[in-house]
């Protein structure tokens, strides 16, 4: 059965949309649609996070909130959630808590970005009614104020725990969201477009056959950006989070295989587990609005070269399964990347899986994201540095970058320069050497090529001081990104 | 009205001790509507059922003439109604705010990539924006000038230049024990309100038309927009609520908007507005200017500066817009706080094919106080002493050594107890050698230190702008309506003149509503710029407020038979003889009296003068000051850094409100760093801007603010009567920010011992950093060579 109705909780009421252009965005629609014009464009690009709305979705019987950026979101994939916008918050004229610190606080001056940070808090208290200091940075990194310079709104966010909250609402929601069919595959269509979202991977493969030319979409962090900065319409739309096969990670003896529709949020826990490092990077990725909605599968699929997941990946030597029809095939990470935006996938092809070894004893990972601001920033440089040092001698070395070339791409002549060689400063400077034979990076608005090769080389030399350092004074800080 | 409300059904406020008045930390007045979403910016206000939506087609060159024009396929595009060029502008065609030069549509010469073409209006905003992308423009194209250097070789300059100047700096520099000189680039910064540019126009029934926008400065808007259609002023009324944010951005570069909204409006007799997407705001609008600087010193051994010739070039873009008095500004403010005995400052104002910059908070002081910021820096590890040190030697005096390069005497100097205290609180001397320990153990990271000075001149360089009006109503059910010249964009204004006027009532600030800013209220106003806001609308509304207060005065006297004397305002009531009334039963009685209770208040700055062709006179009424001690880390193998710690004290005068007034300094702060560290405009060799959004223009984010962050008021009266003795800050603040660039140099110099001050523009980006740490690098690399060249000499 193909449901061609929209669904989803408009706050506690059921709301229904039929016939929408699915190049519609949730900004758009609460603007231009209802009115509710209490959700501000800053960007529309999911940079600025002015335009944060909730989304409660279904997991396990009850209601799980995240933040979003209701400007990169396109309306018909919120069918069988819950969205909360800024109207929805007062009750009975009763401020809640993530209001009232605002005010109480002075988080407030111009106003255009505080419904956004509102937001932002309230996703933070469903989650975190007492957060740490931590916890707060990390949900507020997606919001941009240019007022306060935050002070006042991370005041506001740990004081927020001392307001009684009702929270019985969500048993409401719960429950209305039941009643929605989430198991059945939607699709809807205008005049000039469709949009198709299927539950399982066998429909997904044969819509991909019917329409070769259809965009997927997963998180659309990216994707919508060609409809809200470029004003391209797309024509056929197949989003792919509601594909259980694609939602889910698995584990082995020896890997971790992550679905392709898989949130960064979503299995950032497992990973930072098995890689400490990976968890530290993946929490700079963007912010948490991006990262509740952005996919591993999607930063491979559109073959960014500044993609920062890539070069961890292709590192780690991880690999990937791609299906066509009812045909699979794995194949390294590294080889997905040929040029840029040229990549392995064929027509009709997804991206199902990504399979991560599991860390093997001994070896250590290093990476080194590199870009202008700490939060929300895309890289310059991206370093993943996979290696094994035993007694004096490197047994194993892989370097991949990302933003040194048109693609992410390993360090070839700079690992043959380590590979077997004594773990030694002079052995660090030939690899630093060996990588300008590796890359000739370019020059744009993130960096110079000087800077990324300057960098790029000192990277190497960081990891090996990093690597030493651990044996004998391991509390003195190498990285400014550890001072909170 | 025939008969008055019944005052019972007004709860009164049960303390009676009036709240909110001068000096209390009360909310934002909008602070409620903020959270919840019901605040209202202009592309939030209802749509009309006729309502249409305009976009702009932009030059795809920097600097040429129009051959064609073709708009056939714009005009027929779905939704279009309407098409215009400069040739369908009734009235003027150029908006230039002080001098010719900008056109509000380009007639034939492209002056830079953006540059507007034609507008196009239609049913919907995306309509609209797809339409304006299918013009067919053929360019011939003129070649264009992208950077100081060739604007300063061919004298190309928007304004000619000013210069100031005071004894023989060149002799001085000359005679001096030491001397050095340097070069500094200095970058722009996008404005970044988060509210973009919007105007909505409205045609009227007179011909004439309604304005909403957002902007700082509606008399302006009202002003240009009655030029372009070619209107009387009258018929044109704009109204202004508030701002997401305006930063000097909306000062002059709100009003192409609005103009063209109306000729769209005016042309098809419907509502039509006008919001640029990101990307073109960025693209289309003015930005703080880069600066390209120069310094020459002589000085004595322990660093008092002797002699000081100082030029500034400002990159001022296509068109004269504010820069002439922004240059001034910045050379005003090449002393920052430091008295410099012989001296010549010059300030250029360099014609670029780019956008053109306009103003931003600071107004070019903060890129005028960069330079002697890095002759500080520079001093000190030429001499190998600590920064602070120079910078303490150098300040203005009380009685001598206090008079600035353009004839100004610095009165009332707090900046010496300003720093000691700062320098006390802040642990300075103390965390100055823990961190010289830290960076001895530490190869990779280094931390820096440093404590930077603000002295902020307060007023409008040109003159007749010091001036505000205000208008008040009291009801008859005691609540009062406020309203002024100047205009609400976040900073706290409307909350801080209502504060004055509850004050002057003794009445609780809940009993006043300030109402939108509208040119048909109060008329011929400033635009709320130059930190003057609560200054000179503050001022101006205690004046309305203390003739409406008199009548009252004069009428209780009559009425009841009292002395002035007698008559107190207090605690919501009056009080007279041994009676006392509520403040709206005085309204009421007043009312039933024929006691008029409306009035209009004015206010100009005394004191002020300044005679341009001299280069001296008062240009300033007072001046604002405030230091800042920041640490950083920074990573030398990488460049990366972080704030870790900022300490500020900042005067305020005796404050107004203590909440708003941290709040302007903490968040200038900020937005100074950012200006200094990750913000960083691109432009393409084509002259096309390329950071176009917060995807690659960077503003400071959360985590970039410090993780210890202590700012205090300097509570002391302002001696100059301002309004209740409180000092002007929404600009003063953003230049405390130096202290985190001055902070990075001291990092990065720690690799030499500081004995080597290594050059740092600005934006002072990783890679920049990373650019000093190389410099220093080999600077030792050098030295090392000499030393042992030297011994091979020697042996």
């Amino acid at each position: 059965m193909t449901q061609t109705t929209i669904k989803f909780l408009m706050n506690n009421e059921l709301h229904s949309v039929e016939h929408v252009d699915p190049n519609t965005t949730v900004l758009h629609y609460l603007r231009n649609d209802l009115n509710r014009c209490g959700t501000k464009e800053g960007c529309a690009s999911g940079d600025c996070g002015a335009c944060t709305v909730v989304v409660g979705e279904l997991e396990k019987g009850s209601v799980k909130y995240k933040s979003i950026n209701a400007c990169i979101t396109f309306l018909p994939s919120l069918h069988g959630k819950q969205l909360i916008t800024v109207e929805d918050l007062k009750q009975d004229d009763q401020l809640h808590p993530a209001q009232q610190t605002m005010v109480d606080c002075h988080g407030s001056q111009c106003g255009f970005c505080t419904p956004g940070f509102v937001m932002s808090l309230y996703a933070l208290n469903k989650n975190h009614p007492s957060p740490t200091k931590d916890t707060a940075m990390e949900a507020l990194s997606g919001n941009l104020c240019r007022c306060t310079g935050y002070r006042p709104i991370v005041d506001a966010a740990l004081n927020m725990g001392n307001y009684p909250c009702d929270q019985n609402t969500d048993t409401i929601a719960t429950e209305l969201l039941q009643t929605i069919n989430r198991q059945d595959s939607t699709f809807l269509s205008n005049q000039s477009s469709q949009y198709f979202a299927p539950t399982s991977a066998d429909e997904l493969a044969q819509l991909l056959i019917d329409y070769p030319d259809a965009r997927l979409l997963a998180g659309g962090t990216d994707l919508a950006l060609e409809v809200t900065q470029f004003h391209r319409d797309l024509s056929t739309i197949i989003y792919v989070g509601n594909v259980s096969e694609l939602k889910t990670i698995r584990e082995t003896d020896s890997s971790l295989i992550i679905g392709s529709a898989v949130t960064y949020n979503e299995c950032v826990h497992r990973l930072e587990k098995e890689y400490p490092e990976l968890g530290e990077m993946i929490e700079r990725l963007g912010s948490l609005q991006i990262r509740n909605q952005g996919t591993i599968g999607g930063n491979i699929g559109n073959a960014s070269p500044i993609g920062d997941m890539p070069p961890v990946l292709i590192a780690l030597d991880a690999t990937m399964t791609l299906r066509r029809g009812h045909n699979t095939r794995t194949i390294k990470v590294a080889d997905y990347f040929h040029d840029y935006k040229v990549t392995d996938l064929k027509a009709n092809e997804f991206i199902q899986s990504i399979e991560i070894p599991k860390a093997k004893p001994g070896y250590q990972l290093k990476i080194y994201k590199i870009s202008k601001r700490i939060d929300d920033d895309i890289s310059a440089v991206l370093a993943a540095f996979y290696l094994h040092v035993e007694g004096p001698q490197v047994k194993s070395f892989t370097a991949a970058f990302g933003g040194m070339a048109a693609i992410p791409k390993r360090a070839r002549h700079c690992e043959a320069a380590l590979m077997g060689h004594p773990w030694t400063e002079s052995s660090i400077e030939s690899a630093m050497q060996a990588l300008m034979l590796d890359f000739k990076p370019l020059s744009d608005v993130r960096a110079s090529a000087e800077y990324r090769m300057d960098v790029a080389k000192n990277l190497l030399m960081k990891s090996f001081l990093e690597i030493n350092q651990s044996k004998e004074q391991e509390n003195t800080a190498t990285r400014v990104t550890g001072y909170a | 009205m025939r008969n008055l409300t019944d005052l019972n059904r007004i709860t009164t406020n049960p303390a009676n001790r009036h709240q909110g008045g001068v000096g209390a930390p009360s909310k934002h007045e909008s602070a409620i509507k903020h959270v919840t979403g019901e605040a209202i910016y202009v592309d939030d206000r209802t749509n009309h059922v006729n309502q249409l939506y305009a976009a702009i087609g932009k030059s795809q060159i920097a600097h040429g003439r129009i051959k064609s024009l073709d708009l056939t396929d714009v005009q027929a595009a779905p939704g279009v109604v309407k098409v215009i060029t400069a040739d369908d502008v009734p009235g003027h065609l150029d908006i230039g705010p002080v001098f010719p030069g900008d056109p509000v549509l380009v007639k034939e010469l492209v002056e830079f990539y953006g540059q507007p073409l034609f507008a196009v209006a239609a049913k919907t905003h995306e309509q609209a924006w797809r339409a304006a992308q299918l013009a067919k423009v053929e360019f011939e194209e003129l070649p264009p000038v992208l950077d100081i250097d060739t604007a300063l070789a061919q004298q190309n300059f928007v304004r000619p230049l000013h210069s100031m100047q005071r004894g023989d700096a060149a002799q001085a520099i000359e005679d001096a024990p030491h001397n050095l000189e340097s070069r500094l680039s200095v970058g722009g910064q996008e404005h970044f309100y988060l509210e973009g540019q919007v105007s909505s126009a409205i045609p009227t029934e007179d011909g004439g038309m309604t304005i909403y926008t957002s902007s700082q400065h509606p008399s302006e808007v009202q002003k240009l927009v009655a030029e372009v259609l070619g209107l009387p002023f009258n018929l044109v009324t704009v109204d202004m609520r508030r701002m997401g944010g305006g930063f000097g951005g909306k000062e002059t570069q709100a009003a192409p908007w609005a103009c063209i909204a109306a000729l769209l409006a005016n042309a098809t007799r419907q509502p039509v507005k006008l919001r640029l997407n990101r990307g073109d705001d960025m693209v289309m609008t003015g930005k703080r200017h880069p600066f390209e600087n120069h310094y020459k010193i002589g000085f004595d051994e322990q660093g008092r500066i002797l002699g000081a010739d100082i030029t500034v070039n400002g990159f001022c873009g296509y068109s004269p817009d504010l820069s002439d008095a922004i240059v001034d500004r910045a050379m005003f403010h090449s002393d920052n706080a430091y008295y410099l005995d012989q001296v010549k400052i010059v300030g250029n104002r360099c014609k670029t094919n780019t956008v053109s910059h306009t103003a931003f908070r600071g107004f070019g002081g903060p890129q005028g106080m960069m330079t002697i910021e890095y002759a500080m820096d520079d001093i000190a590890r030429h001499l190998g002493k600590d920064p602070l040190e120079i910078r303490k030697l150098n300040l203005y005096g009380q009685d001598s050594r206090n008079i600035t390069p353009y004839h100004q005497e610095v009165e009332h100097n707090n900046l010496p107890e300003i720093i000691e205290r700062l320098e006390a609180s802040s642990n300075y001397q103390q965390r100055r050698q823990e961190i010289r320990q830290f960076n001895q153990s530490n190869r990779i990271l280094k931390r820096g230190l440093a404590l930077t000075p603000v002295k902020f001149g307060i007023s409008f360089t040109v003159q007749h702008l010091n001036q505000a009006g205000a208008l008040i109503h009291i009801y008859t059910d005691g609540s009062i309506h406020l309203n002024h010249g100047g205009t609400e964009m976040g900073q706290g204004l409307f909350t801080k003149v209502a504060q004055v006027v509850a004050e002057e009532f003794q009445v609780d600030l809940n009993t006043i509503n300030v109402s939108a800013t509208r040119t048909d209220k109060v008329p011929n106003t400033s635009p709320t710029a130059a930190s003057s806001g609560t200054d000179l609308n503050g001022k101006a509304a205690q004046n309305a407020a203390r003739t409406i207060k008199q009548r009252l005065i004069d009428f209780i006297v009559q009425h009841h038979g009292v002395e002035a004397s007698e008559v107190i305002f207090a605690d919501n009531r009056v009080h007279f003889g041994d009676q006392s009334i509520s403040f709206a039963e005085l309204a009421q009685l007043a009312y039933v009296n024929r006691i008029s209770l409306s009035s209009t208040g004015y206010y100009r700055t005394p004191k002020i003068h300044y005679d341009r062709s001299k280069a001296s006179g008062r240009p300033f009424f007072y001046f604002a000051n405030g230091a800042a001690v920041s640490e950083v880390i920074v990573d030398t193998f990488t460049g990366e850094y972080k704030l870790l710690r900022t300490d500020i004290l900042h005067d305020v005068g005796h404050s107004l409100n203590p909440a708003i007034d941290i709040g302007q300094i903490e968040g200038g702060f900020i937005q100074g760093m950012g200006w200094l560290t990750s913000e960083e405009l691109v432009w393409g060799d084509n002259g096309r801007l390329l950071t176009t959004g917060p995807a690659t223009y960077k503003i400071p984010a959360v985590s970039d603010m410090p993780a210890d962050f202590r700012v205090q008021l300097f509570d002391q009266r302002n001696r100059e009567a301002t309004i209740y003795n409180s000092k002007a800050v929404g600009e003063p603040p953003f230049m405390l920010a130096m202290s985190v660039w001055s902070a990075l140099r001291d990092a990065v110099s720690s690799l030499a011992d500081y004995r080597f001050s290594p050059p740092m523009d600005t934006p002072a980006t990783p890679e920049r950093v990373l650019a000093a740490v190389k410099a220093t690098k080999t600077f030792l690399e050098q030295k090392t060579a000499k030393v042992r060249t030297q011994e091979e000499v020697t042996a």
